[in-house]
């Protein structure tokens, strides 16, 4: 589904380099995270996948299911099936949710060639969805994300990622900013999501989403490259003993 | 020429004083209405057209940017009026009334002045009622108004209008549009006062249809709003005409009152649009909202000066532009309070959107308090779109333009929606979304 063959890349604005030859594989249906501490270029990685026009590829490529990623528009890749829950959510006053998701889903319909989706089974959709993550009618009538708390953001996006049905989720570090119950409630709306035509990318610094969201594959990020992957085990091991080892051998 | 002018005229100068050689004998008014456009008209000999060396038109020199003064429209025929009415509704299909003010005359076969007798609203021409011994006060300016230019204009050259009057307890169940028709024959000037008796309730919808050649449009709209009655102005301006567009808004609100209204600018190249608001009566609101669009090199100027002159009233002003290319907002608002209106609650806000480099907002927010226990506010924002906003509605699949657009339409939407006239706001969206896809 997702292949990144060393990819460098860096800050357009100041040139500073981020990553230095990342080389990542994720097939169907598996779900990997993303560990490493601060710096380390988790977040730039999510957003040079998104399409972010902040930075800038100086070598390497990135296939998704076969396609050149870096030529496609951030709209585009979202249409071929990309999707990043953001660490933080974007505010858009006067834009309600409700429509900011028809608006959403209805656009990448159209660039795929299908019909839009009528108001009644979109509606029907977004209720049945929105109950799951304990997202309220209230809510869904708000702007988008204005005045909604941090947990309220992170509902709100898995809410959006179980809308669009992705192929591909990327998940910035989703556990930031929530407590043990909207963790939970996060967790189970993403695990819903797990199928084996989907896959993962889960970004975190802490191993306690990963109790939750349980992954095939661990990789640690460091200084812009992966130095150890391994099974959900060397998750435990980073929480017990740190980055030090790793980022100390990059 | 006179030599002892004290300007030098220019060719729109000119061409209004000969325009008011022409027209004067056929104008409408009495004796004392005679006397009022004459001195009118003086005062544009001596003065000229409003410049920016004068303050309130310091961001909308009207002088240096009408190059010529076109005759005065004739009457229009019916059947040009119901044609362009055909091609140009501006509400779709809104149920409403309807007055129909064609090349600056009321035309009563196109209006529905039948129907609106039976909801307590009586309708007259504005021609006419000039003509009567004590017609002055039907041209009454505005004391915060000075020697406003753009209101001498239309002293001297006003052609006609309505008046309309609801009368006492009546809530006038549809919304009235009092619709300017122009034929293309030349300039439109018109003056309409609209009485709300006490208790009553009246919605307008200002529109303008067809065009105008080379000529202006100065239209005034003289509103009072007596004790517990409630009126909602919604003018709206669209189109992509050259010659200026001038509007002037008069409110004068009794006790208990509520006077709201909505300014929309979507496009034409020089547009004014001016409210003087004055509070007679106590315990009473003001709500003024404006939304402008401009671009290329179009000016798009909102100005206002409201008045608290007694105690106890409320007024909100709350102004959204959207500029691109090299076009300049402007938003001039005055707050003033007088030294006895106490408990007066005043809050003013203008926001801008840039959307290119070389666009120009002048925001102008101004407080004047002489009273010690009030609460006033004013704040104003100009900025370009937020890329991070931009980019979080691609990243969901929302094509650019398309999210731009979402943008363009959230940020004007948020005075639409708090202006609250529930039946107009499809209406006036629609008109955003129109303004966006014109572009190129």
């Amino acid at each position: 589904m997702l292949e990144i063959k060393n990819l460098h890349a860096r800050i357009a604005e100041d040139e500073t380099e981020i990553l230095r030859g990342i080389d990542l594989t994720v097939k169907a249906g598996e779900v990997h995270a993303i560990m490493g501490p601060n710096g380390s270029g988790k977040s730039t990685l999510s957003y040079i996948l998104a399409g972010k026009d902040d930075y800038e590829v100086t070598e390497g490529e990135i296939l998704f299911n076969g396609e050149n990623m870096l030529d496609m528009e951030p709209d585009e890749r979202a249409a071929a099936g990309m999707f990043l829950a953001f660490q933080y959510p974007i505010e858009i006053p006067g834009v309600a949710t409700m429509e900011f998701l028809k608006t959403a889903l209805n656009a990448q319909r159209k660039a795929r060639g299908e019909e839009a989706l009528s108001i009644p089974d979109f509606m029907k959709m977004v209720k049945s969805k929105a109950a799951d993550l304990n997202v309220t009618m209230d809510m869904l009538k708000r702007p988008l994300n204005v005045g909604f708390s941090g947990g309220e953001k992170k509902r709100s996006e898995i809410l959006q990622m179980a809308l669009l049905e992705p192929k591909l989720c990327v998940l910035d570090e989703t556990d930031s900013g929530l407590d043990i119950d909207a963790l939970r409630i996060v967790s189970e709306g993403v695990n819903k999501l797990r199928s084996p035509e989907r896959a993962m990318v889960v970004i975190t610094h802490y191993q306690r989403l990963l109790d939750h969201i349980v992954p095939d594959v661990v990789h640690v990020l460091s200084k812009g490259k992966i130095v150890k992957t391994g099974d959900k085990d060397l998750a435990l091991e980073l929480e017990k003993n740190g980055y030090a080892d790793f980022v100390n051998a990059a | 020429m006179n030599a002892s002018l004290p300007i030098k005229h220019t060719q729109a100068e000119t061409d209004l004083i000969d325009r008011f050689d022409a027209a004067k004998a056929h104008l409408p008014g009495s004796q004392v209405i005679v006397g009022l456009r004459d001195s009118a008209v003086s005062q544009i000999r001596d003065k000229g057209l409003p410049h920016r060396r004068v303050e309130e038109y310091k961001y909308t020199d009207l002088r240096a940017y009408m190059k010529s003064g076109a005759p005065l429209a004739g009457p229009a025929t019916l059947d040009e009026v119901r044609a362009i009415l055909d091609a140009q509704d501006s509400y779709g299909d809104l149920d409403r009334y309807r007055i129909v003010i064609a090349n600056g005359r009321f035309m009563a076969d196109v209006s529905d002045a039948p129907a609106l007798a039976g909801e307590g609203v009586t309708v007259t021409d504005f021609s006419e009622a000039l003509s009567a011994e004590t017609a002055a006060d039907l041209l009454a300016q505005p004391t915060t108004a000075g020697l406003d230019g753009v209101l001498a204009l239309n002293t001297a050259f006003v052609q006609g209008g309505v008046l309309l009057v609801v009368k006492e307890g009546a809530a006038v169940s549809k919304p009235v549009e009092v619709v300017h028709v122009g034929t293309g024959s030349g300039a439109l000037v018109t003056r309409s006062k609209i009485t709300v008796s006490k208790g009553a309730s009246l919605r307008v919808l200002e529109t303008f249809a067809g065009d105008t050649g080379n000529g202006e449009i100065n239209a005034v709209f003289d509103y009072h709003v007596a004790d517990g009655a409630k009126v909602a102005a919604t003018r709206l301006i669209a189109g992509d005409a050259d010659p200026a567009r001038l509007f002037t808004t008069i409110a004068t609100i009794g006790a208990e009152a509520e006077f709201k209204s909505l300014g929309f600018i979507a496009g034409p190249s020089f547009v004014r649009n001016q409210q003087f608001v004055n509070f007679t009566g106590e315990h009473s609101e003001a709500k003024i909202y404006g939304v402008s669009m401009a671009r290329g090199e179009g000016v798009a100027d909102q100005t206002l000066i409201v008045d608290h002159a007694v105690p106890h009233c409320n007024s909100r002003e709350f102004f959204k532009t959207v500029l691109d290319d090299r076009a300049r907002g402007v938003y001039q608002g005055r707050i003033n309070v007088a030294p006895h209106a106490q408990k007066t609650d005043g809050e003013m806000m203008t926001q801008a959107l840039l959307l290119s480099e070389e666009a120009e907002m002048a925001n102008k927010p101004e407080l004047e308090i002489f009273a010690d226990d009030v609460i006033c506010a004013h704040g104003a924002t100009s900025g370009q779109m937020d890329e991070d906003l931009l980019f979080y509605l691609r990243a969901r699949g929302i094509p650019e333009d398309e999210a731009r657009t979402l943008l363009v339409l959230a940020f004007l939407s948020e005075a639409i929606e708090e202006y609250g006239e529930d039946d107009v706001t499809e209406g006036l969206e629609a008109r955003v979304r129109d303004w966006l896809a014109a572009k190129n």
